[in-house]
């Protein structure tokens, strides 16, 4: 049988990956994105896995949640990335300064 | 080694390898694709772990849906790679060390010690005409149907924000006004006029 350990530490690998695809990729906003729905998957690696070991539906329950509201944030980057590209013809996030102070 | 560690370790390997070439490829399109197989890998680890319902959502909804909104935006937007690959291995060093410090403190805290068999237990399988379906749907609609309720709020507010960010109206179209079609009278329109028959001549 696997132990819950394998299933968290897989877990913890896969959200330092996307923490380094973070730092990584921080000219392109669509690789962003993609790391962050990787940590969100990491996060829910872990509640599925405690969920089953602790013989709790609450852990799945928690997961179909935070599937709804990472899907609706994805909608929503990617059509906030639209709007940029349309008005600024880039998605680089260095040239996205704006903002600056 | 049994058939169950066998799928766990293949699956996490191509799940990690996914995750890895998701992160260092340059060509958004290609990310997205090894995002996909990211997906799918964890959703043959979470049948392994009885969450059957939701390793199924997990690919219907990401895979099927999230995911090809991903590849439709990145195939939309005309994005110069060269200057988004600029300085690309700049943090590499910093978010290396970062990456497995985090890596090797998880494991000490969460290694087979503290989360081993002896501490968790498998828990025993599940009777055959068990439906993972069937609870998770009577704790949803039950226990937690006030969150089920905003879930679905979110949902919505999110089709309506991602609507409105991306409507626009273009100058040269011509659009129809209901209202204005229904107020209409006969004598806007039509216009009649008496004339007298005329004679051949």
């Amino acid at each position: 049988m696997i132990p819950l350990s394998s299933y968290l530490i897989l877990g913890a690998m896969l959200f330092a990956i996307s923490v380094v695809g973070i730092f990584l990729n921080r000219k392109n906003v669509v690789i962003l994105l993609m790391a962050i729905e990787l940590n969100l998957l990491a996060v829910n690696m872990n509640f599925i896995a405690f969920s089953h070991f602790l013989g709790d539906v609450a852990g799945q329950v928690f997961v179909f949640f935070i599937l709804t509201v990472a899907a609706a944030e994805s909608a929503i980057g990617l059509a906030i990335l639209i709007v940029l590209f349309r008005n600024r013809h880039t998605i680089n996030v260095d040239d996205l300064d704006e903002l600056k102070g | 080694m049994t058939f169950g560690q066998f799928i766990f370790y293949f699956f996490a390997a191509v799940l990690l390898f996914a995750a890895t070439m998701v992160i260092t490829i340059r060509n958004p399109v290609k990310a997205a694709l090894f995002l996909v197989l990211a997906f799918f890998s964890a959703a043959g680890l979470w049948v392994l772990l009885e969450a059957e319902f939701l390793a199924i959502a997990l690919v219907l909804v990401y895979v099927g849906a999230v995911m090809v909104l991903f590849l439709f935006v990145v195939m939309m937007l005309d994005v110069n790679l060269v200057r988004l690959s600029e300085g690309f291995g700049e943090y590499l060093p910093i978010g290396g060390i970062v990456a497995v410090l985090m890596v090797l403190e998880m494991t000490v805290i969460l290694g087979s010690r503290h989360f081993g068999l002896q501490r968790f237990p498998a828990p025993a399988g599940h009777a055959a005409n068990y439906s993972n379906t069937r609870e998770l749907g009577m704790q949803l609609y039950t226990v937690y149907v006030y969150p089920f309720e905003l879930a679905a709020l979110v949902l919505l507010v999110a089709i309506v924000a991602a609507i409105a960010l991306t409507l626009r109206r273009r100058a040269r179209t011509k659009y129809q006004d209901p209202s204005l079609q229904v107020q209409v009278r006969r004598q806007d329109r039509v216009r009649i006029v008496k004339m007298a028959a005329e004679k051949k001549t």
